[in-house]
């Protein structure tokens, strides 16, 4: 088992017909993953690269039961292309686009407020379910499946976990990136209790950045829910040494106003009873530790 | 994107927000004649930089005559203001506001900014304005109000009642703070910014209220569709370095130390800096290359990163995912021929195709050191830069 996306998952690719959709949506077809077709306006009723291109999301769902999306359009129409999926019902939305306007996030937030949708991202780099399928960038050859689940806000440093634990012999359940911006679909909480109910899952990978204060939520949510189902986690916060007041790279990277910082999240996440690595290097090892192997 | 603040007065007062009369001069004889026209008793020569903190540092001043704002802009203009704001080296002056003196009865503090957990726009507003909001916050956090915004419906009006009540405000002056709420809300939305902060808002003796400071803060990733905000951009207040990184997409902040890193994903580029200090060094600079990196980004960051005399070597980590260690190499050699770069660089790459890039660094017959792990790296790069020093 794993969350999120499974051997069930039918998987459309919004903006398929681009460079980057044709990319990824090639790669997750390589890696066991059903991609049953594509979304490009104007481009209906055609096929791209054997797959049959729609109009609406709409039009692909009633016509290839897709139950999952992922979204690679540009930043100006992301937002438009995460409220249409909603709209067709879609359970899943991964919308890997960086660079969305935050106005048009909270456009987006209300617009899902009480509908079935699932969003993951945006500014990230989807999900991964080992051995089973992806929807998103995150490199296949990289992943071996097992029983780590690992929720992040950096992609690459997500790469970085699963590579360390293949080095101490582990593999993963299901990797989930929630992105970097201000807004997100998913937060860390919302992927812990996926990880909770996942009988595949014995651990979880939590890696964090500075800005915000959802790690400290996630801290929170580990000492009075999570610590209940007894799986282990393992915490990283990126952005010890970022100075204040400068955004470092991702649009919700940011010391303000004194929040947001490292040394709060670290703190907050230790005293939840999470094994908190202090170097990005030691993720595996502390796995390896917190499972007592 | 930050911008100064006539440009933010500017801004709010499109959407009706009061501002003081007022105008930016570039020369002291400019200065003079604003104050001229302005008329009255006093005007108020201010220091335009993109920080706080102005008025300790000398960047505030009140004029008596049309004279003594032109001799105050004269000491201003050019000169390097130093505040807890710009660090120890300081910014330039290069234009001055005049603004007609107001005789102020109280000093309140307004600011709006997407709250994240509540995903929606929150007002914050304070009766203790003119101060560090942050320190009241910190030492009398009862004083700070909020109200959070629903997007369909708007600012409703108990919300301006709620917080001119809560500051102690008179009948009269809260329905004027209705009024400037919703304007706010409006410039807020239609500009994408990411923030407003007016402090002080001030109550004059004759109770009107008006915008004594402002700042305002653009989302850049909406700039895009504003191009009329776009042109507020002043890239003489931001580092010259960073303004060519931006010119090719890289993702660049030049920070204190003396090792540069080279890493892909911003995440990832966090950690590096937090590995490189926990080896005992300090990083020269935060540079994400992205995901998709070509041959030509790589040389592009090279040429950016040596541009920074303080660096002594160079650590790049590379993840590779979209972005192949094969592809990596051959920019890393490329640049390295071309550039020839003087600094020991250490290199640590994993993922697609790490075999092919490491067998091209090995047969490059370039001087590189290479690590299997972030740890490693971080080890041999802070070794190589103090012996530099030394």
């Amino acid at each position: 088992m794993a969350v999120l996306l499974d051997k069930n998952t039918r998987l459309i690719v919004q903006g398929l017909t681009g460079r980057e959709g044709t990319f990824h949506a090639k790669a997750a077809a390589a890696y066991h993953t059903k991609v049953v077709g594509g979304v490009t306006p104007g481009k209906g009723g055609t096929t791209h690269e054997g797959w049959p291109v729609f109009n609406t999301v709409h039009d692909a769902v009633n016509e290839t039961g897709a139950n999952a999306t992922v979204i690679f359009v540009p930043p100006p129409f992301a937002a438009d292309a995460i409220m249409e999926a909603t709209d067709a019902g879609i359970p899943l939305i991964v919308c890997i686009t960086e660079g969305i306007p935050t106005v048009d996030m909270l456009k987006v937030w209300t617009f899902m407020q009480g509908k079935a949708s699932r969003l993951i991202g945006p500014n990230c780099p989807g999900v991964l379910s080992a051995g089973m399928g992806k929807a998103g960038i995150i490199p296949a050859n990289i992943c071996r499946e097992g029983r780590v689940g690992i929720v992040s806000k950096s992609g690459t440093l997500t790469y970085e976990a699963i590579h360390q634990l293949s080095k101490v012999g582990m593999g993963q359940t299901t990797c989930i990136g929630i992105g970097g911006d201000p807004l997100i679909g998913t937060s860390h909480i919302d992927a812990l209790k996926l990880f909770a109910d996942d009988p595949d899952t014995e651990a979880v990978i939590l890696i964090g950045e500075i800005g915000g204060t959802a790690e400290v939520e996630a801290a929170d949510y580990i000492k009075a829910e999570f610590s209940k189902c007894g799986k282990p986690v393992v915490g990283f916060i990126a952005g010890q040494t970022a100075p204040p007041g400068r955004r470092m790279g991702h649009a919700g990277a940011i010391i303000a106003g004194g929040q947001g910082t490292a040394a709060e999240k670290m703190d907050a996440l230790a005293k939840a009873g999470v094994h908190v690595a202090t170097s990005p290097a030691e993720m595996g090892q502390k796995m390896r530790e917190a499972l007592g192997r | 994107m930050k911008i100064h603040e006539y440009q933010a007065k500017s801004v709010l007062a499109r959407f009706g927000v009061p501002v003081p009369r007022g105008e930016v001069a570039s020369s002291p004889a400019e200065a003079g004649e604003i104050a001229r026209r302005l008329g009255g008793d006093i005007s108020v020569v201010k220091a335009q930089i993109h920080a706080g903190g102005r008025g300790k540092g000398g960047g505030v001043k009140l004029a008596r005559s049309a004279e003594e704002a032109e001799s105050l802009a004269k000491q201003m203009i050019g000169m390097t203001l130093v505040t807890h704001q710009t660090g120890p080296e300081g910014k330039k002056v290069g234009r001055v506001l005049i603004e007609e003196g107001l005789a102020i009865d109280r000093e309140l503090y307004l600011s709006i900014v997407i709250d994240r957990a509540a995903a929606c726009p929150v007002i914050i507003a304070s009766a203790a304005g003119g101060m560090d909001i942050e320190e009241v916050a910190a030492s009398e956090p009862e004083k700070i109000l909020r109200e959070y915004i629903d997007r369909g419906a708007g600012i409703v009006p108990f919300q301006a009642r709620k917080l001119a009540f809560g500051m102690g405000l008179p009948g009269a002056v809260a329905n004027k703070l209705a009024k400037v709420l919703d304007s706010l809300y409006k410039a807020f939305v239609e500009t994408d910014a990411s923030m407003i902060e007016i402090n002080p808002l001030i109550v004059t003796k004759g109770g009107d209220l008006l915008a004594l400071d402002a700042k305002v803060t653009f989302d850049d990733n909406a700039m895009y569709r504003h191009p009329d905000l776009r042109d507020f951009r002043d890239i003489t207040e931001e580092d010259p370095l960073e303004v060519e990184a931006s010119k090719f997409s890289l993702n660049y902040i030049r920070l204190d130390g003396n090792i540069g890193c080279m890493v892909n994903g911003a995440g990832l580029a966090m950690a590096t800096m937090d590995i490189i200090k926990l080896a005992g060094g300090e990083p020269a600079n935060f540079l994400d290359v992205g995901g998709g990196a070509n041959a030509e980004q790589i040389r592009n960051a090279f040429k950016i990163l040596m541009s920074d005399k303080n660096v002594k070597a160079v650590l790049i980590n590379i993840f590779g995912g979209i972005l192949r260690c094969d592809i990596l190499a051959q920019g890393v050699i490329a640049a390295v021929t071309e550039l020839g770069v003087p600094v020991p660089i250490v290199i640590r790459m994993e993922g697609t195709n790490v075999e092919e890039g490491k067998r091209m660094l090995r047969e490059s017959g370039l001087n590189f050191a290479t690590a299997d792990s972030m740890g490693e790296a971080a080890d041999k790069v802070v070794a190589l830069a103090l012996g530099v020093k030394a």
